[in-house]
């Protein structure tokens, strides 16, 4: 399959909605604990039972980004789409003949390892295509794709617990709902496959600098860089940094103030995460558009440095000050929406537009290292200081410094970042071409 | 000088419109419920 060559005057400004079709859908797996207590009542299922579909697509979207990049470099934003879309829609459908018919190995299977694939392939997908469309604004323009993979689940969310209501909480309830979001899903990604195209030329009309300026490095050779692992590294510290808060925002708020005169209500906590989650969101089209103009490095620089001091604060402070507390909190939180929004504009600032989507879909390793690692720190060391006979603010504490260890470290990294040595660079096409102009001439 | 004779592209502002429409309703009824239970914090 060919990837799909604009028409003259094709707008870029298509581009974006057309990815944002694809992530705003996608986005729906962070809002999977809605379906989890209908579930859990429906088909008897444990907690942990009805994690798995979720803890499925999470790892398939990992290994699907990972191993499929290189086919979605060759095949193009369209072909890669129609497989995220199929495999996501496809993924609903299987789960509602598994909720039918009371079978839940069917929705582990379909949403988790089905759907999964859908979420790894469609990620990815109009990644390379936006940094060819805008060259001048890459960061802005990955952005706002990866902040609608944010802005999903707050749809979702929302939308399927007043299906629930309509339909009822039963199998056969769940069942429909399934059925109406694959349906409904599928309808929507439509626009993404239809609407996306690659730029016909090198440079899109008034975009700036050419796309294939700088150095070229292919998907294989990349991962051969310390480049790569260097990012790969602080990916993951700043993502761990983030779920750090973001695993347990609503009974940390609760402690940190519990012995307090003003303690923190259940419903105030719900609403302290949703705040956190506006925060995760405009830090990804906020933090990555100001990468265009102070930086790749510079803003890695405040993601982890400033990142830390707020760690440091939460720490020292937080329980003094709720606002200091919540403050520090959601911009720990834009940092964590921001790393993952302009490390695609990195790597084209390092490895080039060649395989960008391909280098890209094997960093998010690191976000799949880094959601095992963050809930397990926070996690394991709440308990073992709450056995401790500790409380309030004090269980965290530990947990909190480790953030701030890990984040000095992710600084570091990001400080041993150069430019990629010349030995890896793939001569790039205009070159090539020039060459091969070159000689018959002077034949 | 050369001269192009190939008709002018088609306006794509009504799609370009149609687009954002298509992405950008749903993603405010999705932010005007996360206001909603934003205000939380200050309220409940």
């Amino acid at each position: 399959m060919s990837p799909p060559v604009a028409p003259p005057g094709w707008s870029r400004w298509l581009v974006p909605p057309a990815a944002l079709s694809v992530h705003l859908s996608i986005g729906q797996a962070y809002a999977w604990s809605v379906f989890k207590p209908p579930l859990e009542s429906a088909l008897g299922l444990s907690g942990t039972q009805s994690a798995l579909p979720f803890q499925l697509a999470i790892v398939m979207l990992g290994l699907s980004a990972a191993f499929g990049g290189t086919l979605v470099e060759r095949n193009g934003p369209r072909w890669a789409m129609t497989v995220a879309l199929v495999c996501f829609s496809t993924g609903f459908l299987i789960s509602a003949l598994g909720a039918a018919t009371e079978q839940y190995w069917l929705i582990v299977l379909g949403y988790g390892f089905v759907g999964g694939i859908g979420l790894g392939i469609g990620y990815i997908s109009p990644v390379s295509t936006l940094i060819k469309w805008f060259p001048d604004r890459p960061g802005m323009a990955t952005g706002i794709a990866i902040m609608g993979f944010g802005g999903g689940a707050l749809i979702a969310s929302p939308w399927s617990a007043q299906m629930l209501e309509s339909f009822g909480a039963d199998h056969s309830g769940i069942a429909l709902a399934f059925l109406v979001h694959g349906l409904a899903y599928a309808v929507f990604m439509l626009l993404g496959v239809l609407l996306v195209r690659v730029p016909r030329t090198e440079r899109p009309a008034d975009s700036g600098p050419s796309v294939l300026a700088g150095p070229q490095v292919s998907a294989r050779s990349a991962v051969r860089t310390p480049q790569f692992w260097c990012l790969w590294v602080v990916l993951c510290m700043n993502v761990t940094a983030g779920i750090g808060i973001l695993e347990k925002a609503a009974p940390m708020i609760t402690d940190f103030f519990a012995d307090t005169s003003t303690p923190v209500s259940a419903t105030a906590a719900a609403g302290f995460v949703a705040l956190l989650s506006a925060a995760n969101m405009a830090g990804r089209i906020g933090w990555s558009s100001t990468s265009d103009l102070i930086g790749r490095k510079n803003i890695y620089r405040v993601y982890l440095g400033v990142g830390a001091l707020m760690y440091a604060l939460i720490t020292l402070f937080g329980d003094s000050s709720k606002p200091l507390f919540i403050l520090c909190a959601l911009v720990i939180l834009s940092f964590y929406g921001g790393g993952f929004a302009t490390v695609p504009a990195y790597l084209k600032d390092l490895f080039g537009t060649y395989q960008v989507g391909a280098i890209h879909g094997r960093l998010l390793t690191a976000w799949s290292t880094a959601g095992v690692l963050g809930p397990l720190i926070v996690n394991w060391i709440a308990d073992r200081q709450e056995e401790a006979g500790k409380h309030g603010s004090s269980l965290y504490g530990l947990s909190f410094g480790i953030m701030i260890g890990l984040l000095v470290v992710g600084f570091v990294a990001n400080e041993l970042v150069r430019p990629v040595n010349a030995r890896h660079h793939v001569p790039a096409p205009r070159e090539a071409a020039d060459v091969a102009r070159q000689q018959p001439e002077s034949a | 000088m050369s001269h192009d004779s190939s008709p002018s592209p088609p306006d794509r502002r009504p799609l370009i419109a149609f687009a954002w429409l298509w992405v950008g309703a749903p993603l405010a009824y999705g932010l005007y419920e996360l206001v909603l239970k934003a205000k939380q914090l200050f309220t409940g």
